[in-house]
């Protein structure tokens, strides 16, 4: 059976409230000033998202994908695989391929496609860091995002099951980017909008012709598109009733995008309901799907309206500006961060990626990172590997150091003493304006720390203040 | 196997130091030359006479020939040490140590530092290929850990805790009044110490050590062979350095509450030097003063006052220029200043001139006839730690 296994979604912390953008919309954008739009932090990217995506995607049960795949048109690296990174963090065996899809908006949906009809198990990873030059709707209307669907066509009983597809290709200018240019350029929105309301009727009724249903028997509709004015106006030129868009806070998000509000839906459904999803971008493509009794037994463990009413930290204009590399700053009088080593990086990937420490079987001792000789009892290469028990743990001591290098000044540190025992060291972020100290509970999140001058983006963990009961 | 020490063995006869602070006429070269030729017209004696040389730095410079070509040095060994902040204080045990083996006669120690060349806030930083999970804390951020967990751990008030850093800099500035060759010699009062913006965590500007630019020399000869050229020598009591295992930071056993590492150099160095209670056998301490923070603790991993009180006794005088055992009386890194590879040294040229009585208008005069160098480098957690004792009298 084709369908969904398990879903999860990430929204970043950091809003930027749209009347805070000062640069005057440019004529023929639209002028919405109203809402926040989500902003992927300084060390945020579509990888780092799309991994805290699949970790609530993969979180509650123990599937496991024999595929992954990202979707975005914000990748962090060009010509290196992105998705490399996040298969190594979820900690998949090597024999599982992991398979970047970059470039269009068409990519997420394409994804999906693929996955929906490989009887292995496929994680589909779709996001977006998105913004326009200064005064441009992109920079308003869009959103920073990540998404993560784990899907099937194989025997395994599934959450949503696929009733029908049905795809349109069409070739017509909406909206490009040139070669090197970090942004799109975009032809009259009400243009494209006008195609794609046309294609989407066309691909729906297609689809629910396969499905042997009628537009009365679908309860959710999901669309998504880069022309958020088709993506608004569809379910109301189509007279269905639409779920939450999340344009007004969130922003349109993209290659996420569907995802996000597809995730948001299953957190909501019951078994037996009918979803369409609706993917507008160069063409149509139409899912049909109905949920299961499974369902209720698999939701995401981090709900979307978690995600999108968890407490904002707001951000100024010049902020945005200066994380999305629109706004160049003068660098601190501090020595610029190192290259980390591609040798010296490789032997240390288990902790790097995974804080994956070791355990002395002696005593039982745990260090993070892995050390050979036992802090406690001396022994030497009696380790195994061992991970944090729960992902988070309680602040020992912490500072603000208003003098360290950072994207993001002030950097801040803790000691931390993990749940299940070990200690770290660790910079902790989202931290704005809370005070932390001994006692302070946080949880591990996996983030981009800076990029180097010489282009090389350092992942790494680092600890957030803990919303407990979220995935660890 | 013990740490057997080497009382009594070898004595200083001459030290010299450079003033501290922002060096702009003056290069690594210049300021190699005048400490050097400052503790050899102290101990009057020539280059040709000294055998061997340490000199300690932490990042001015790499090999012997940073010392053997300013000085035009002929064909005698010379070693350069490092060991973070407590490199001049390596620089001179190894002298030590190869004098009282008897390899040579006389040694040289010195150390030297040239930051400011640098144009960066903080100590310019050389570190081999990285893995990208190291942070990017400062040494601030690193000793303002201690903060939040002194504070936790022995229930002091965060503003009393803070009113006693701000005592620390407020004395040590005004012993570095009283010297000519500190790099700070203005006396700031208490409001303007405390009132400060911060930097990491608790410390502000006015409770970090200044960096400088310097270099402190030392000779050393056998005890025995010391009156041959000073009517003063200082004798070597106790010399021990202390590296951890460097787990503080993933041992959830450290509490972030005092430096092992300190300690262990302590009670070794106590032992070697057959001190019984330190308060009241210990003239004056020159201590690493690297952050206010750091000398409170400091005091009591040195016994020099009991856990979770030093923070008391700072705020009442205990170890002001008056009080039961003075500290830093040269004004500490704190106002003194810190180019790393020359603190270690120049803390025992106070201690030299201090025994010799004369130390002028910061004379301590409190009959007792010992003093201490604690020098310490890295982070709480990873860190070396040194304590020396040194003495005006044979035992």
């Amino acid at each position: 059976m084709s369908g969904i296994l398990a879903y999860g979604a990430y929204v970043p912390r950091y809003r930027l409230a749209r009347e805070a953008i000062s640069v005057p919309p440019a004529a023929g954008t639209g002028a919405e000033t109203r809402g926040t739009r989500a902003v992927a932090g300084y060390d945020e990217d579509t990888t780092s998202m799309g991994i805290e995506a699949a970790r609530v995607a993969l979180g509650g049960h123990d599937l496991m994908p024999d595929a992954l795949y990202l979707a975005t048109t914000s990748p962090a690296y060009g010509e290196k695989n992105n998705s490399t990174l996040i298969h190594s963090v979820l900690g998949l065996d090597r024999s599982v391929p992991a398979i970047d899809c970059n470039g269009s908006f068409r990519s997420a949906a394409g994804a999906l496609h693929i996955g929906l009809f490989r009887p292995a198990r496929s994680l589909v990873v779709s996001a977006d860091v998105r913004t326009s030059k200064p005064g441009g709707a992109d920079e308003r209307d869009a959103g920073d995002a990540a998404s993560a669907l784990l899907v099937t066509s194989g025997k395994e009983p599934v959450i949503a099951e696929v009733l029908a597809t049905a795809s349109l290709t069409m070739e017509f200018l909406d909206r490009w980017r040139v070669g090197t240019e970090a942004v799109a350029r975009t032809w009259e929105e009400r243009f494209g909008m006008e195609v794609y309301h046309d294609l989407g009727r066309e691909a729906l009724a297609a689809a629910m012709k396969k499905a042997g249903i009628t537009a009365a028997d679908i309860k959710h509709v999901v669309v998504a598109s880069p022309n958020t004015r088709a993506l608004r106006s569809l379910p109301k030129a189509l007279k269905l009733n639409a779920s939450d868009d999340f344009v007004a806070s969130v922003g349109n998000t993209g290659s996420a995008h569907a995802g996000l509000r597809l995730a948001d839906v299953l957190d909501r459904a019951s078994p037996g309901e009918t979803i369409a999803v609706i993917c507008l971008a160069d063409g149509a493509d139409v899912t049909l799907l109905r949920t299961t009794e499974l369902l209720t037994q698999r939701r995401a463990p981090v709900p979307v309206a978690a995600l999108v009413a968890k407490p904002a930290i707001s951000i100024g204009y010049t902020k945005f500006l200066e994380w999305r590399g629109m706004l160049a700053t003068e660098p601190p009088r501090r020595p610029d961060p190192l290259d980390p080593a591609a040798p010296t990086t490789l032997r240390i990937n288990d902790w790097k990626l995974r804080y994956t420490g070791s355990r002395c079987k002696a005593c039982g001792e745990q260090h993070y990172p892995p050390q050979r000789v036992c802090q406690q009892c001396r022994s030497v290469d009696l380790m195994e590997a061992v991970r944090p028990k729960t992902g988070a743990g309680t602040v020992v001591t912490s500072v603000v150091d208003r003098l360290a290098w950072s994207p993001h000044p002030p950097l801040t540190m803790a000691v931390v003493d993990l749940d299940g025992g070990g200690r770290v060291q660790t910079e902790v972020t989202e931290v704005d304006g809370l005070e932390l100290g001994p006692g302070s509970r946080v949880e591990l999140t996996f983030r981009r720390l800076y990029t180097t001058r010489n282009g090389i983006h350092n992942y790494f963990w680092k600890m957030r203040p803990a919303s407990e009961g979220r995935a660890a | 196997m013990a740490s057997n020490g080497l009382r009594d063995k070898v004595a200083i006869i001459g030290m010299g130091c450079t003033p501290f602070g922002v060096h702009r006429t003056k290069s690594t070269d210049d300021l190699l030359v005048d400490a050097s030729q400052e503790a050899m017209k102290s101990a009057g004696v020539a280059q040709k006479d000294i055998d061997a040389y340490w000199l300690g730095t932490y990042g001015t410079g790499v090999s012997g020939i940073t010392l053997s070509k300013p000085l035009k040095i002929d064909y005698k060994p010379v070693s350069r040490n490092e060991n973070f902040c407590a490199t001049g204080s390596e620089a001179f045990r190894n002298a030590c140590y190869a004098v009282a083996s008897g390899a040579y006669d006389m040694a040289m120690a010195i150390g030297v530092e040239k930051i400011t060349d640098s144009g960066q806030v903080g100590i310019p930083f050389v570190a081999p290929p990285t893995d990208g999970t190291r942070s990017e804390m400062t040494p601030t951020g690193g000793f303002a850990l201690l903060f939040q967990a002194y504070a936790e751990k022995h229930g002091v008030n965060r503003d009393d805790l803070k009113a006693a850093m701000t005592h620390v800099a407020w004395r040590n500035h005004k012993n570095g009044s009283k010297n000519p060759r500190a790099q700070y010699r203005t006396v700031l009062d208490k409001k303007t110490l405390s009132c400060a913006p911060t930097i990491a965590g608790s410390l502000s500007i006015f409770d970090c050590g200044g960096l400088s630019d310097g270099a402190a020399a030392a000779i050393i000869v056998r005890a025995e062979e010391a009156h041959k050229y000073s009517a003063k020598p200082i004798y070597v009591k106790g010399l021990s350095f202390v590296t951890g295992p460097g787990t503080g930071q993933l041992n959830p056993r450290y509490d972030f509450c005092s430096l092992p590492e300190v300690s262990a150099a302590a009670s070794d160095a106590y032992r070697q030097a057959g001190v019984k209670d330190p308060r009241k056998e210990i003239a004056l301490a020159e201590v690493h003063d690297c952050f206010t923070i750091t000398e409170i603790l400091l005091m009591e991993d040195l016994l020099f006052a009991d856990r979770g009180q030093a923070w008391r006794n700072v705020l009442d005088g205990a170890f002001d220029m008056e009080g039961r055992l003075p500290i830093n009386t040269d004004g500490g890194l704190k106002a003194f200043g810190h180019p790393l590879g020359a603190s270690g040294i120049r803390m025992l040229y106070e201690c030299f001139l201090q025994l010799r009585g004369e130390a002028g208008e910061r004379q301590v005069d409190n009959g007792r006839k010992l003093a201490m160098v604690q020098n310490l480098g890295g982070f709480p957690g990873e860190m070396v730690g040194y304590v020396s004792i040194v003495g005006s009298a044979l035992a």
